[in-house]
């Protein structure tokens, strides 16, 4: 059973639940009081010990709930072995590797004895000449067979699975352990010999492959879980976002969402941080003037640090349509980590949308704003235009411009002297462009034009590359 | 009063704390019976309500322990919490054995002599005597054991976490001056959160983790009747199957047990024999406790009533 633990804690992690070495020892001394006697006894046992997190409890839940769906090896029982026959026991030895299965094929032996009449009559004639694997298939106990696969799984470290390119490895090592390739050479003497029994154990051989591979791909379900998960999202990650497809939007959003958790994980907490500076020579003299200025008590300078302040203007146009999601996403975040934020969405005209993606939910917001201002052809110039005449106010010597398009003004005027406006009003301003580098200024990018006045200019095509530009962004602030 | 002995099983817990008025869920009581087995904190999370503060009183009750309860706020350090040096104390007994002093070193012939003479006293005013033992001390040094309750840890400073950190692994405290000490019996600790914040790792490990989130139909229905005898069997029904009807609503705040239990003490108090539209109305600002909530909730009571009704009928 405590070899089943320490599975189960494998596949804890396999499903996402962070399980630490002291976790772990909680959860074995805690299932050493409760026993295993209640499934749902020991299913709130390991909630309450190993997931702290109401996500992790509902992972845990359904990887407890699968991985007790497999069939679970029933106690050792001793005794029961002694009347289990010979052929049974030669059935088993395929599957001896290891010690840790040692439980399921003595009850294997104990389920055989009870079906013995019937299945002794089904194979009894031709069984000598036959090897074990196909005594045992030919028998049709499904116990049995279930518990030989079982045994010849662990043998074959089947938690180990971790990618699905490796199904077929592990399939082919647990019926080579199970002793097929004996079975494969009984199986073509049958077929000269005994035809009608040759077919019945080629039918039982095919269902044997199944069963195999449908425990195959519930390890991997249960234990590769995670690592699927980390190569899928690694692959997204680095992924172009306006070429990604359709059937990836949903999981690309739930990537952003979990980026912006972590940047709010790293920057929301204010962190306490040494902010003496130099000695103030000054103030240190007059302070200690009543002791004939002998310094006594210092006085230091401070450090000064900006509060963050952030004006996110985005392009929502149909140019940039695909990538606008995202980026209205991560702003959506921004007001999360950073309070003073003020956004802005644009195409042909400019809106505030601050109050949008404050008070609703990210999808929410977005459609709300898409629907009103989305999908136009974009005119940087005006839209330009319009912050200028209502909100330039809003900058301040502190605050960070961010700009989220790809420059394309449809050849209408730029107006980069109003950028250039605001780069003087303004602390920086970061410009992140979905398009490479080799694409600005070309065509009706004006890319160049509206570059000379940004601090930063940055392609910004991925989720990895979205994530570094806002994570800089607010670090300068720290 | 019952002597502290651990409970034989879930179910004991599960009595034990019935007794009380308290109504675990199997959850619960699993949690509970677990912390006193291998001798963990728990960490109760859930929304504000649901009884988190309500489990550690009635354990204490049922247990016949002292409850010790330290309420986090913003600010809270370490002289809140664990110990302070009575300073006053301190002066005070200086002035008064001012005169002793002299006397002891009266002897000395030489300043050298007076320190070493000094010396022989040890730190008399860093003992014991000085400390002010706040709640975590305290909980420490209790004879027969105690729940400490760590209420609202979420709202506490992150760096007050790390101090936490001792007692829960160790069930011991180090003071600088006097070394470490370490706990009569091992307290019951207890601490709560309502998620305003997320809380570290380190603590989260060294704890048994629970969630308890608003209860079930037929829990809750116990709950109320022990809470609330004097309830007919037919209003609690339909007011419990009323209140699980407004937690589907997007509220600002849903109504939990504890609006529940206020609720139908007013109802009874209000000798309502059944449910109806008219003293909802009246009394809706019970349950709900934001104006936008009562105003998104009113248009739909004559629905709720009518579908608690039918369960009731049915169920």
């Amino acid at each position: 059973m405590r070899e089943n633990l320490h599975r189960f804690f494998r596949a804890a992690r396999g499903a996402g639940v962070r399980v630490s070495p002291a976790e772990s020892i909680d959860a074995m001394r805690a299932v050493s009081k409760i026993g295993f006697d209640d499934r749902q006894i020991l299913r709130d046992t390991m909630l309450v010990t190993l997931a702290k997190t109401q996500d992790e409890k509902r992972a845990l839940g359904d990887c407890f709930d699968l991985f007790f769906s497999q069939p679970e090896p029933p106690p050792p029982s001793a005794p029961d072995n002694d009347n289990s026959d010979e052929s049974g026991e030669d059935s088993q030895s395929g599957g001896q590797a290891n010690g840790g299965g040692g439980g399921n094929e003595s009850s294997g032996g104990a389920h055989a004895s009870e079906n013995q009449p019937g299945s002794a009559a089904a194979g009894g004639q031709p069984s000598e000449s036959l090897g074990p694997l196909a005594q045992m298939l030919l028998r049709q106990d499904r116990n049995e067979i279930q518990a030989a696969i079982a045994s010849a799984a662990s043998a074959a470290s089947l938690p180990d699975i971790r990618y699905f390119t490796q199904r077929g490895i592990f399939s082919g090592r647990i019926l080579e352990q199970m002793g097929i390739s004996r079975l494969r050479d009984d199986l073509d003497n049958l077929t000269a010999t005994n035809p009608s029994l040759g077919e019945r154990l080629q039918a039982a051989t095919d269902a044997l492959r199944d069963a195999v591979r449908e425990t195959v791909a519930q390890a991997l379900l249960l234990y590769g879980r995670e690592e699927a998960e980390n190569l899928r999202n690694e692959i997204l990650r680095n992924a172009p976002l306006s070429r990604i497809e359709p059937r990836q939007v949903d999981e690309m959003r739930a990537l952003i969402r979990k980026i912006a958790r972590r940047l709010r994980e790293r920057y929301s907490k204010p962190r306490k941080r040494q902010r003496r500076g130099h000695l103030d020579v000054r103030r240190t003299l007059r302070r200690n003037a009543a002791w004939g200025s002998i310094p006594f008590l210092t006085a230091w300078k401070r450090k000064h640090r900006d509060r963050p302040k952030i004006v996110a203007l985005c392009d929502v146009s149909g140019s940039v349509a695909r990538v606008s999601d995202f980026f209205l996403l991560l702003i959506h975040s921004l007001h999360e980590v950073v309070d003073d934020v003020r956004s802005f969405a644009f195409s042909g005209h400019l809106i505030e949308v601050s109050d949008i993606l404050e008070k609703k939910t990210p999808e929410a917001a977005m459609a709300e704003i898409m629907s009103k201002v989305g999908f136009g052809s974009s005119d940087y110039g005006s839209s330009l235009a319009d912050f200028e005449d209502e909100w330039m106010g809003a900058i301040t010597p502190q605050t960070t411009v961010i700009v989220l398009g790809d420059a394309r003004s449809n050849n209408l005027d730029p107006r980069a002297d109003i950028l250039r406006r605001i780069a003087e009003r303004s602390k920086r301003v970061v410009w992140l462009n979905p398009e490479g580098r080799m694409a600005w200024g070309f065509g009706d990018s004006e890319m160049p034009r509206y570059a000379t006045f940004c601090s930063v200019v940055r392609q910004c095509a991925t989720a990895k590359q979205l994530e570094r530009a806002v994570s800089d962004i607010v670090a300068t602030y720290q | 009063m019952p002597e502290h002995r651990p409970a034989a099983s879930i179910e004991a817990v599960e009595s034990g704390l019935a007794a009380q008025g308290y109504i675990a869920s199997r959850q619960i009581a699993t949690a509970v019976y677990l912390a006193q087995q291998i001798e963990k904190p728990i960490l109760v999370e859930g929304p504000a309500g649901v009884g988190k503060t309500e489990l550690a009183k009635a354990i204490a009750h049922w247990r016949g322990q002292k409850l010790i309860r330290l309420q986090c706020y913003e600010g809270l350090d370490e002289a809140k919490a664990l110990y302070e040096w009575k300073y006053a104390k301190q002066l005070l007994y200086t002035q008064i054995l001012k005169d002793k002093l002299g006397e002891v070193l009266g002897g000395a012939a030489t300043l050298h002599a007076a320190l070493e003479q000094l010396h022989d006293f040890g730190d008399v005013f860093f003992s014991k005597e000085f400390v002010e033992p706040r709640p975590l001390l305290q909980a420490l040094e209790q004879p027969a054991g105690c729940v400490l309750l760590i209420d609202e840890i979420d709202k506490s400073d992150a760096e007050f976490e790390s101090l936490l950190l001792e007692i829960l692994s160790d069930f011991q405290v180090t003071i600088p001056e006097l070394g470490t000490v370490s706990a009569v019996s091992p307290p019951t600790v207890i601490l709560t959160s309502n998620s305003e914040r997320d809380l570290g790792d380190a603590l989260k490990r060294r704890c048994l983790h629970l969630h308890i989130g608003f209860p079930e139909q037929r829990l809750e229905e116990r709950i109320v009747e022990s809470r609330v005898p004097g309830i007919s069997q037919t209003l609690r029904r339909q007011m419990v199957a009323f209140i699980h009807e407004i937690r589907t609503l997007d509220l600002k705040k849903l109504p939990s047990v504890s609006e529940t239990i206020d609720w139908a003490r007013v109802l009874v108090l209000l000798q309502a024999a059944e449910l109806d539209t008219e003293i909802i109305k009246d009394t809706l600002n019970v349950l709900l406790k934001y104006e936008t909530d009562i105003e998104a909730a009113l248009p739909q009571v004559s629905t709720f009533v009518a579908k608690a009704a039918r369960q009731n009928v049915f169920g």
